[in-house]
């Protein structure tokens, strides 16, 4: 599932990737977090000892080191997820393909979209980004593409409405 | 009923209809205050008719505001008193329409009519109440106008392709789970007595409600499949139903997104399985009086397996004939399920089959098909196995082609996009399910 991901022998495909600027925004989600949790245990123990309350510096130091273990971990998937992030426009239908534990592969054909929503969180915001959903009459569909620049977002939106709306296929 | 018309009111009757269920269900509730006696007082009567009264109030002004008309390609209904509602409902997005009568409707001669809508503008439409047979007029017209034609003046006679004996109903209710759920309540409530005498009674009242809602379960079914009778008519599939509320629905031709098949465990020894068909359209959670408000419709609620086969044949006429089991290796990440498993496709259908207890076969028109997945988890990945998902715009069957080997999915993964454009961009016009 993680080769190149020719699914017609015949076409060359492109694949297009998220902006770089999304590895370093889930980086800063992922450190914030950590960065919060860690601060909050040493917030604790520091009112524990000014209040002179019985605090054990050992398991302070043991769950300061566990947080920040688990924020490297949780990086580093989270970086694998961003990579093996990708789409692929084809002719009649969109590719897209997410994943790490389990990978997904989702192909849309244009005149089945329903509508697409282009969304910006606060924080995709700030780095200028934005994800694109692509709906269908389907529920389970769930073809989404996150951390695209704004202007690749808008291009795609565009893009997609044209051609659902010229191949669009009766419910 | 010309489409340039004026507006029209709903019957008359309908507010006293609706305010009547209203009624019925505050009369059970107050049923247990008024019978001690002691506590209710003239004030307390009096309350509960002023309310009455307001309710019909209420129900009245409503019915005042409430005008509806076809105009066009759309059937538009205007309600709200206060807050004016204008709905427009365009008819060539109809996926079926019910005629509905429940039980006081049926004194009164009367029907609503419900339209279930696809689309972006997904929701229902619902005209309660008109008389019986204006409300038959109204859904051949709307159904005429959706296809695009002239409403015809007599139509051709449909044809009955199933009808399904009352004894066979309750045979199927009565090794159906309320049933399980009963019996083994009452294996816990012997072994409890046995064990403890005293606690029966706490033991007792606890699974009153238990029983309660297995018998609502039961009454619900029996009422949805009583003497239910499948035809075939020139605009579609009609299915009738109902004990106390009666439901007429039809499914425009074009309008299945997907066939599935269950043979619940129980019902193996006899060769009984139940065939449904899914539509598209918003889920709706109707209230309690509501007769069951699932896009998913059983079309043959128990039949023995040629029934499900000639029915399948008029709903899908091309079902793909043979099917190919998945690799050994499936058994050891789906014990349970890997003798169930199994699927096939023609150039305009797919067909899968899985399931734990009860077997699941599910028909999938390649037509209907909204999109594709192709989806391998960590387990999966280990055993060289993938998963396909074809997703459909029903809420119900759920068409998943479990289970195979990697590079095979791969490559039928691109030939099923192929198939799914082809047969997109030349639809047949056989059968119930191709437009």
């Amino acid at each position: 599932m993680r080769d190149t991901g020719t699914t017609s022998a015949e076409q060359e495909e492109v694949w297009l990737r998220p902006s770089p600027r999304l590895g370093i925004m889930r980086r800063v989600e992922v450190f914030g977090v950590t960065g919060l949790a860690v601060a909050i245990v040493l917030m604790v123990n520091a009112v524990g000892l000014l209040a002179g309350a019985p605090v054990n510096l050992g398991t302070a130091v043991l769950l300061i080191v566990g947080i920040a273990l688990a924020g490297f971990l949780i990086d580093r998937w989270a970086q694998r997820r961003v990579s093996a992030w990708a789409y692929c426009e084809r002719e009649d239908d969109l590719l897209v393909r997410r994943g790490v534990l389990v990978s997904r592969l989702s192909v849309i054909p244009y005149g089945r979209m329903q509508f697409i929503d282009v969304v910006a969180g606060p924080i995709e915001r700030a780095f200028s980004l934005a994800t694109v959903r692509m709906h269908t009459a389907a529920a389970s569909s769930d073809a989404r593409i996150p951390g695209l620049a704004q202007t690749e977002a808008a291009r795609l939106r565009d893009h997609l409405a044209q051609l659902g709306e010229a191949r669009a296929a009766g419910l | 009923m010309d489409p340039a018309a004026t507006w029209h009111r709903l019957h008359p009757l309908s507010p006293v209809i609706r305010a009547g269920r209203v009624f019925i269900g505050a009369a059970l509730v107050f049923a247990g205050t008024l019978l001690p006696g002691s506590n209710s007082t003239h004030s307390g009567a009096i309350t509960r008719v002023v309310i009455g009264v307001v309710v019909i109030a209420f129900g009245m002004v409503s019915w005042l505001v409430t005008r509806w008309r076809v105009e066009g390609k759309d059937l538009r209904i205007e309600t709200g008193l206060i807050r004016r509602s204008s709905l427009r409902f365009p008819l060539p997005q109809i996926q079926a329409i019910d005629v509905v009568r429940p039980v006081l409707a049926r004194m009164f001669g009367l029907a609503e009519l419900r339209l279930r809508m696809g689309g972006a503008t997904a929701g229902s439409a619902r005209l309660a109440y008109l008389t019986a047979s204006h409300a038959d007029t109204v859904r051949a017209q709307l159904l005429a106008l959706a296809r695009g034609v002239q409403p015809e003046a007599d139509e051709s006679p449909e044809r009955v392709l199933v009808r399904l004996p009352t004894g066979r109903l309750i045979g199927s209710l009565v090794l159906g789970s309320p049933t399980v759920t009963v019996l083994v309540m009452a294996g816990a409530i012997a072994s409890a007595t046995a064990l403890s005498p005293r606690a029966t009674v706490g033991i007792l009242s606890s699974t009153f409600a238990i029983a309660i809602g297995a018998i609502t379960v039961f009454w619900r079914r029996l009422n949805g499949a009583y003497n239910l009778t499948v035809a075939e008519a020139h605009d579609g599939l009609r299915v009738r139903s109902g004990l106390l509320d009666t439901t007429a629905e039809t499914i425009p031709s074009g309008r299945v997104q997907a066939v599935r098949m269950v043979e619940p465990l129980l019902w193996r020894p006899l060769g009984w399985c139940r065939l449904e068909v899914d539509v598209a359209g918003r889920q709706h959670r109707g209230g309690e009086n509501n007769p069951e408000r699932r896009q998913l419709r059983a079309v043959l609620p128990v039949g023995s397996h040629q029934e499900a086969e000639s029915l399948l044949a008029r709903i899908l006429p091309d079902a793909p004939r043979e099917r190919t089991r998945p690799p050994s290796r499936a058994l050891w990440k789906a014990p349970l399920r890997y003798h169930n498993l199994s699927w096939g496709h023609n150039e305009r259908c797919a067909v899968t089959t899985t399931g734990r207890l009860a077997r699941i076969t599910s028909w999938v028109p390649l037509t209907k098909v909204q999109s594709l997945r192709l989806v391998q988890g960590p387990a999966q990945r280990a055993l060289r196995l993938a998963t396909i998902y074809l997703d459909t715009a029903g809420h119900s069957v759920h068409a998943a082609i479990r289970d195979r080997d990697a590079s095979e999915a791969r490559e039928q993964l691109g030939e099923l996009t192929v198939l799914c454009r082809a047969a997109r961009a030349a639809p047949s016009s056989k059968g119930v399910a191709n437009a």
